[in-house]
């Protein structure tokens, strides 16, 4: 059930960060003092709530042991191809969503008849959790990467093909009618006025999806064993390694920064023509 | 083809493709004879036996509870956090690393962490880590809705000698709401996502249990329940949550419809 307010609210977040570039120089050190201030008074935090006892620091390993847990994982192989696996899954997931997702959406989008004709079976199917999906998978496809990749392609299917069917759906009338009356036939319009047109939606769609996808990855290799790093916080979990567990936590959670910033930057790009970048004045 | 009859074709396909695509999903079941696939009409009759109503109140009951209190936290905490957020510069540098890694970071990596540091698999870390997540999506949007806040309004209000109370009362969450309720609706599907990752790895009670047990026991009719409960979950969650909004923010769709844009 997204709504229009959605999709506004996916395209308007990404405007704040335009006026920076404008700001002085002082201001600019300023933020950055204050944002790196910011992480360094909570990672001492995290030190002083362990090693005071305040949390037991066999619950609470201090931020100290936990990096430099980190640190020794991240000179052992194993940990390397954890890690692959579970970026190939998050690929690999999102791949095959976005083959689906957008030609479907285009399609959905452009036809009244099929939307009509889906709009029910697409409002029942979006919300239903993935991780429901898990015990089937498990039964079915077992702890083979093609369950990983299910699972996540399922996930990341749903706000693609919304985006793109808003997306298309919001492209002006009136280019799409003036490309007609230049006689533009049917594809050409569709590649030269409707797909453009529809991008910064995709994008969009685009980097809500790697973060789906990412999840799902994860929590396939959580519930199923796929190999990864799920896998890995599994193992640690029935062993008892809390530090282990809180330095795989890190190394998922810097994953997820990663693909976020790198997703936000495709979606920047794809948006840098759109009218939501132009300054107003 | 008239408008007319364009749009009795659109409500018959509407109508018939859905009954469709169960048929067909009927079809397939009882011709594959799988195993891991049962018949629809055996998950639909399993689906009454357990859930209308004789386990609804072990199990949904449990979940539901969970839901709705880790969402109402999430809406309080989201809120007040972002309200300030939202009016001050610095306050927002200062808290952005900290929204943006809790929000990158795949809510199951944490699972086993919240068991361990809260010393339980029962209500306080079902709740309390459905609240957490939840908080994200709210927090974000009622920033981005303070801060799309005309400042002549708040301005005007303080000239007027309105206090900050009755300021944030009357002027800044009204005109937020419509943002802040777009996020809400977001935290009240994540919510029920959470509730089954967290209930099926680590519980003795509640929709997600029973997903995990029945799959452990080779029990495919209540599996698949389970499943299908889930979706109507989700499916009811959000359509209530629709029909909230569409009553108390039905002055902003009156608003929009003459401020166009």
């Amino acid at each position: 059930m997204a709504t229009r307010g959605d999709v506004a609210t996916a395209v308007t977040t990404v405007e704040p960060r335009v006026q920076r570039g404008v700001r002085l120089p002082f201001e600019r050190l300023k933020v950055t003092l204050v944002f790196v201030g910011s992480i360094a008074a909570s990672l001492l935090l995290w030190e002083l709530v362990s090693k005071s006892g305040l949390i037991s620091e066999t619950d609470l390993p201090a931020m100290s042991t936990t990096f430099s847990k980190l640190w020794d994982f991240m000179h052992t192989h194993a940990f390397w191809t954890a890690f692959g696996q579970t970026v190939r899954g998050w690929a690999l997931g999102l791949a095959v969503a976005t083959v689906l997702a957008v030609p479907i959406g285009i399609f959905l989008g452009t036809n009244d008849f099929a939307a009509r004709a889906f709009r029910v079976p697409i409002e029942f199917l979006r919300p239903i959790p993935s991780a429901a999906l898990i015990p089937v998978l498990f039964l079915t496809l077992g702890t083979t990467l093609k369950s990983e990749v299910f699972l996540a392609a399922f996930g990341a299917f749903w706000p693609l093909l919304i985006q793109t069917m808003y997306g298309v759906h919001d492209v002006d009338p009136l280019a799409v009618d003036t490309a007609r009356a230049f006689g533009l036939g049917r594809y050409e319009r569709l590649w030269r006025i409707t797909l453009p047109g529809a991008v910064p939606y995709i994008a969009t769609g685009l980097r809500i999806a790697s973060t789906v996808s990412l999840i799902l990855a994860f929590t396939a290799e959580l519930f199923m064993g796929v190999p990864g790093l799920g896998q890995k916080v599994n193992e640690a979990s029935s062993y008892g390694l809390t530090e282990d567990l809180y330095a795989y936590a890190l190394a998922v959670g810097f994953l997820g920064v990663a693909i976020h910033l790198a997703m936000s930057a495709v979606e920047r790009r794809a948006l840098r023509w759109h009218p939501s970048q132009r300054s107003v004045l | 083809m008239s408008p007319r009859a364009q749009s009795a074709v659109k409500l018959g396909l509407e109508i018939a493709v859905p009954i469709g695509l169960l048929l067909a999903w009927q079809a397939w079941t009882v011709h594959a004879q799988s195993q891991y696939f049962p018949r629809l009409s055996t998950i639909l009759v399993q689906f009454r036996d357990m859930w209308l109503f004789s386990q609804f109140g072990e199990h949904v009951v449990p979940s539901l509870e969970r839901i709705l209190l880790g969402f109402g936290i999430a809406v309080v905490v989201g809120i007040a956090l972002g309200i300030p957020l939202g009016f001050s510069r610095w306050g927002r540098v200062a808290a952005m690393p900290h929204i943006e890694f809790w929000r990158a970071i795949p809510p199951p990596a944490l699972l086993p962490i919240s068991v361990v540091l809260l010393h339980s698999i029962g209500n306080v870390q079902k709740v309390s880590f459905i609240a957490f997540f939840c908080v994200f999506p709210i927090l974000l949007n009622t920033i981005d809705g303070v801060r799309g806040i005309d400042p002549t309004l708040i301005d005007t209000a303080r000239s007027y000698g309105i206090r900050r109370a009755a300021r944030i009362r009357r002027i800044v969450l009204p005109a937020a709401m419509p943002q802040i309720a777009a996020g809400m609706r977001i935290s009240l599907a994540l919510a029920v996502i959470i509730m089954v990752v967290s209930e099926y790895f680590s519980s003795t009670s509640g929709v997600g249990y029973v997903l995990l047990i029945s799959k452990n026991t080779f029990q495919m009719g209540p599996m698949w329940a389970a499943i299908v409960l889930i979706g109507v979950l989700g499916y009811l969650l959000g359509l209530a949550f629709a029909l909230a909004e569409r009553y108390f923010l039905a002055w902003h769709r009156g608003w929009r419809a003459v401020n166009p844009g």
